[in-house]
């Protein structure tokens, strides 16, 4: 190892450490280049070192044309994710020292390949409904203003939207994995469109006519706060066979999730929403 | 550079790609693939697998009971055969499919009519509790520990 090839993710803190190599068997993909196949490559690591640290590495010290999407390196944008020994993952915030000394790194699964790592991502924002709202409020006091600030020249102005629907009224409040008083509110916006539950899902690997569980999951979170979307058309998109009914209870989008969206337990909502009905409209009908 | 100010290529990079998925892509077994699933998937794919083991042994059974119409000494000799250890473990292993098939059926219902949505780990575990017990109970009766 060069000078210039220390462990990516910060310097090892022990010599120990600064010895430890991990072996990336790392997929590969190019268009009109023999199909796909699996390459090795041998990285140091350090304590604090990512799968996405390790891949850049990859990329800056042993073959420049690796392709991989990333951004903003601390689990935010969604754009790193893959399957890291066949589970999903954010890459950014993957550290490799939960793994073995053999990491298979491949690109997200039930999406088309681009590219080595980088799958389509067309096929995943098709999915969603055609209503899915753009602007959203991402926190709400008690007193229902949503307190989101920002600035517009040189004035302040407080966002004033719909407050989402309180935590205490929403029927996934009891139970819910995080503190009540640590999430105020249940909310799609925590989503961050990665990928990893359409990856994860098993119904999803056998049909690709399936809309999955982001997009059920954004149409539940439709029925929550419509702004000016019909309940009827979100319940009539969901309520098909390859919508709401085509999900076998698997799971595993609500385990792959890394943003805590929940959305197994939202598709469940969304059934017993079309099963049992609503709360009763302004006129009192279903 | 063209007249139209167009990169060279650019005609070329606008059209479509074939469509390449990894490994064989979204198949009718695509729900088989273990790797890197939790106790949801695994409980799927057992679910399935035990549902036509099920389904396998209905037939099978129908066929066993046929054997009736042939007469008495078919039915005798072929109740010998089953009535070997060998063949018993074998009941056993029905039993299992069968209390899994059930218990997580049960859970399924739940789960998905969106009843007991947060509960379905503890349901796992229950159910999954609740069916060794009855798998012990059942091997230890069925192989004649217990008479």
């Amino acid at each position: 190892m060069s000078p210039d090839e220390h462990p990516p993710g910060g310097p090892a803190v022990t010599s120990t450490a600064q010895d430890d190599t991990r072996r990336f068997r790392v997929y590969r993909y190019k268009r009109g280049d023999g199909g796909e196949r699996f390459e090795e490559f041998d990285v140091p690591v350090g304590p604090h070192t990512t799968v996405l640290d390790a891949l850049r590495w990859i990329q800056r010290h042993r073959d420049p044309t690796l392709a991989l999407r990333h951004s903003c390196l601390h689990a935010s944008c969604g754009t790193c994710g893959m399957q890291v020994d066949g589970r999903e993952e954010l890459a950014c915030v993957c550290s490799v020292q939960e793994h073995g000394s053999e990491i298979t790194v491949e690109p997200l699964a039930n999406l088309p390949v681009l590219t080595d790592l980088v799958v389509e991502m067309n096929g995943f924002f098709a999915r969603f409904p055609h209503e899915h709202p753009i602007i959203r409020s991402s926190a709400a006091t008690e007193d229902g203003h949503n307190g989101e600030v920002h600035l517009e020249g040189e004035h302040e102005v407080i966002l004033d939207l719909p407050s989402p629907v309180p935590l205490y009224h929403h029927p996934l409040h009891h139970n819910h994995r995080a503190a009540p008083a640590a999430v105020d509110f249940v909310r799609l916006e925590d989503c961050i469109e990665c990928g990893l539950c359409l990856s994860a899902c098993p119904v999803a690997a056998t049909s690709q006519e399936y809309v999955g569980p982001a997009a059920l999951a954004a149409a539940e979170r439709l029925l929550e706060e419509p702004r000016g979307v019909r309940r009827e058309d979100v319940l009539a998109w969901a309520d098909r066979p390859e919508g709401v009914w085509r999900c076998h209870v698997g799971l595993e989008c609500t385990r792959a999730c890394p943003a805590d969206a929940i959305p197994a337990e939202r598709i469940m909502a969304l059934r017993r929403e079309l099963t049992f009905g609503g709360p009763d409209d302004e006129e009192g009908k279903r | 550079m063209s007249a139209t100010n167009e990169l060279p290529g650019t005609a070329e990079r606008e059209q479509p790609g074939p469509i390449h998925h990894k490994g064989p892509g979204p198949s009718e077994s695509g729900w088989l693939d273990p790797r890197g699933r939790g106790h949801g998937g695994r409980a799927l794919a057992l679910h399935r697998i035990t549902g036509l083991v099920i389904v396998a042994y209905l037939y099978l059974h129908l066929g066993v009971l046929s054997m009736l119409l042939i007469g008495p000494s078919a039915w005798s000799s072929f109740l010998s055969l089953v009535t070997a250890k060998s063949f018993l473990a074998l009941e056993v292993v029905l039993i299992a499919a069968v209390l899994f098939h059930g218990l997580n059926g049960i859970r399924v219902a739940f789960v998905g009519s969106g009843i007991a949505v947060t509960r379905e780990r503890t349901l796992f575990w229950a159910g999954t509790a609740i069916g060794t017990v009855a798998v012990i109970f059942a091997a230890l009766h069925i192989l004649g520990a217990l008479s």
